[in-house]
């Protein structure tokens, strides 16, 4: 048997897959929040709530209309998209002419009262959500065994993130998208309703963020900190990427999975470090993150 | 002149009393400071459940003690050890607080000890479960109420290896509790004749757990025994079913399971389990009315060990001060380990000289989903731990308070 470091091969296998799923999820939502940043101006401090909800919403469906995990995968990011618009027209609206800062504050202190709601409400251990029949059980690959749940996660979020890169890079309402960031005057005078294109891009995002909810629900407890726990990891990753940058949000998402899974092998301790040291690191070297373009 | 001649008198009145009491209530008011995780993974099994126990402790006593009314006030430490040392010192220093209750988190509790040994002034933890509380870092005025981590450890490990659970892994929550837990518990394996063959340490708190799952199962171990608690507990176990893990024979083992805890996973992923604890709120007559009557207050939920733990200890330290009429630190709690301990939460406990209060436990299994008769019926109880088999005993103690 090959050993690399000391760590036989099908271990580190297995933990380099575990990283590409944990990656997924990076992606997805690093995905969400870099699409608002580039198209909004706005950092999205309530992301991380956006996908809280996404995952209670799935719950809730559940709970209290018998509404199961495939019908769910659609609705709950469609509700909290809708959601995500009336935040944007009632309040952030009025941002975009201030400060980057004030966008911030809001969506912070929206994150807050989010979360804080759900915790009055729900408590805070967390309400099981079980796996979907038709993905329990696993696979065995030889070096591990592949829950089918997860195999489908990564599956789940690489589709989500093509076609999104898909929309923004080869439609021509990504197209519209990306020319009303560049210069919103031009294109407004060119008959197209900008605000309604930058609201819908923030629903969209949104609903990225619930969607990514929904795929964790059965996996990691559904309670109301859920999110608060992945945000600061996922600003990470997209401070790395490069903010705005959706290609580096994906990839970046992906590989810091990985980085991180392979941290957990060599030295667990410092697994919920190394991306922080990572974003140093590429600061450093390279400000504007490994994809993002120097203003 | 006659000043300095009363003030002899006093002087003298109060050697002659030592030992006793100066009959007096500092400020006038006995001040009950709640300080817990108000809003992280131990909200819920702690937190304002163990405020509102706190609470009913108080008003039970009849809202006032010696004379002088009691006033109880929380807050949240956010599980930071620096946080909780700080509420501590300026609650002692300009709050007149006379008693620190509860304090999740290991961490949190040991620098919280250190403040009030400084300060002479109590320290009544709950939910707390390192042992170190009640050994290197114990304290005169320190009491160790509802369990410790030598419990849970002598509990679970050696009833687990009896049933043939021999190699053990483990999957440790990267702190001061979970470094404790893992050593007793190793402890505890290897005395009744098992082996440990590997460990891990989380990050706390921490979400994803397949990567330590997938190091444990491919460790060839009889048993994967998670030490940690309240949300990591939750998520690994969820993980650990994915995975397969109990389907290809390996056990788990929850070494610090709270009700909150089983509540949330439900019963089809937590039956079976075999947990340690100190108290639950069906054992007996005395604590289902308790927990009814705490129920009711509490949006349905029943009280967690260390919920009921607050209700005790505060319920003692009450008797205490009403006994010598006095609020003072150390004679206090010297009171407090002179007294037994009956109430709903045990029968006969005795606080021993390094702060340890030394109870009955109880090893518990979780029931199926059929066995239960409803929400919170969730544990049927194995066999009772006597106290001076459960807890670690005074000669293995590092305590100098105790005498060798």
């Amino acid at each position: 048997m090959v050993d690399i470091l000391g760590v036989p091969m099908p271990v580190l296998m297995g933990q380099l897959l575990l990283g590409l799923i944990n990656g997924a999820f990076y992606a997805v939502l690093s995905l969400g929040l870099a699409l608002i940043f580039g198209l909004l101006n706005i950092i999205n401090f309530a992301h991380g709530a956006f996908y809280m909800l996404g995952a209670f919403v799935a719950w809730l469906a559940l709970q209290y209309l018998g509404i199961g995990y495939w019908p769910a995968l659609i609705v709950a990011p469609l509700v909290v998209g809708v959601f995500g618009v009336i935040v944007e027209r009632l309040l952030l609206k009025r941002l975009y002419e201030l400060d980057h800062l004030y966008g911030l504050l809001l969506t912070f202190g929206l994150a807050l009262v989010i979360e804080g709601t759900f915790r009055q409400l729900y408590g805070i251990s967390g309400q099981p959500y079980q796996l979907p029949e038709s993905l329990s059980g696993g696979i065995n690959l030889g070096f591990m065994f592949l829950p089918k749940y997860r195999a489908w996660v990564i599956v789940a979020s690489l589709v989500m993130c093509l076609a999104t890169w898909l929309i923004i890079e080869r439609t021509k309402l990504g197209a519209l998208m990306r020319a009303a960031t560049e210069n919103p005057d031009l294109v407004r005078a060119f008959g197209v309703n900008v605000p309604l294109l930058v609201t819908l891009t923030y629903g969209f995002g949104v609903a990225l963020a619930a969607f990514a909810g929904v795929l964790a629900a059965p996996i990691y407890s559904v309670n109301p900190i859920m999110g608060s726990h992945l945000i600061i990891v996922v600003f990470a990753v997209v401070v790395i990427g490069g903010m705005g940058s959706i290609m580096g949000a994906v990839v970046s998402g992906f590989m810091l999975g990985v980085f991180e899974g392979l941290t957990r092998v060599f030295w667990p301790e410092a697994s919920s470090v190394v991306i922080f040291v990572i974003m140093a690191v590429v600061l450093m070297v390279k400000p504007a993150g490994l994809f993002g373009r120097t203003a | 002149m006659s000043k300095l001649k009363t003030a002899l008198m006093a002087g003298i009145a109060s050697v002659a009393l030592a030992g006793t009491a100066q009959a007096e209530i500092t400020n006038n008011v006995v001040k009950i400071g709640v300080l817990d995780d108000m809003s992280g993974v131990y909200a819920d099994l702690a937190g304002e459940g163990s405020v509102l126990a706190a609470r009913m402790a108080v008003e039970d006593a009849g809202g006032s003690v010696a004379g002088s009314p009691i006033e109880v006030i929380s807050a949240d430490h956010q599980n930071k050890a620096d946080i909780a040392a700080n509420v501590a010192r300026q609650w002692i220093d300009t709050d007149q607080v006379d008693v620190v209750v509860d304090v999740g988190n290991s961490a949190a509790a040991l620098a919280v000890q250190e403040v009030t040994e400084t300060k002479g002034k109590v320290h009544l933890n709950s939910t707390a479960a390192t042992t170190a509380l009640t050994n290197e870092k114990c304290s005169p005025t320190g009491v160790h109420w509802t369990y410790d981590t030598y419990a849970l450890a002598n509990g679970t490990g050696k009833a687990l290896v009896e049933q043939g659970a021999k190699k053990w892994f483990f999957i440790t929550a990267d702190y001061a509790f979970g470094h404790s837990l893992e050593e007793n518990t190793s402890k505890a394996v290897k005395s009744a004749g098992g082996e440990v063959v590997g460990s891990v340490r989380a990050p706390f708190p921490n979400n994803d757990f397949s990567s330590y799952l997938l190091q444990a199962q491919g460790s060839g171990a009889d048993v994967i025994a998670f030490a940690n608690t309240g949300g990591d507990f939750v998520n690994a176990l969820k993980q650990a079913q994915e995975f397969g893990i109990t389907q290809s024979g390996q056990k788990i083992a929850g070494l610090l399971v709270f009700l909150t805890d089983v509540h949330s996973l439900g019963l089809e992923s937590t039956k079976g389990l075999t947990i340690t604890t100190g108290w639950y709120w069906d054992q007996d007559e005395d604590s289902r009315a308790w927990a009814d009557r705490f129920a009711e207050r509490n949006g349905g939920k029943r009280p967690t060990m260390v919920q009921a733990g607050v209700y005790s200890a505060v319920s003692h330290y009450l008797k205490a001060i009403a006994a010598i009429e006095s609020d003072e630190g150390k004679p206090v709690v010297d009171q407090m380990k002179q007294t037994p301990i009956n109430d709903m939460f045990a029968k006969n406990g005795k606080i021993r000289e390094d702060g340890r209060m030394v109870h009955d436990m109880k090893l518990v299994q979780v029931k199926t989903p059929d066995e239960s008769k409803g929400e919170w019926d969730y544990y049927k109880i194995l066999s009772n731990i006597p106290g001076d088999q459960a807890f670690m005993p005074l000669s293995e103690s590092t305590c100098d308070l105790v005498k060798q």
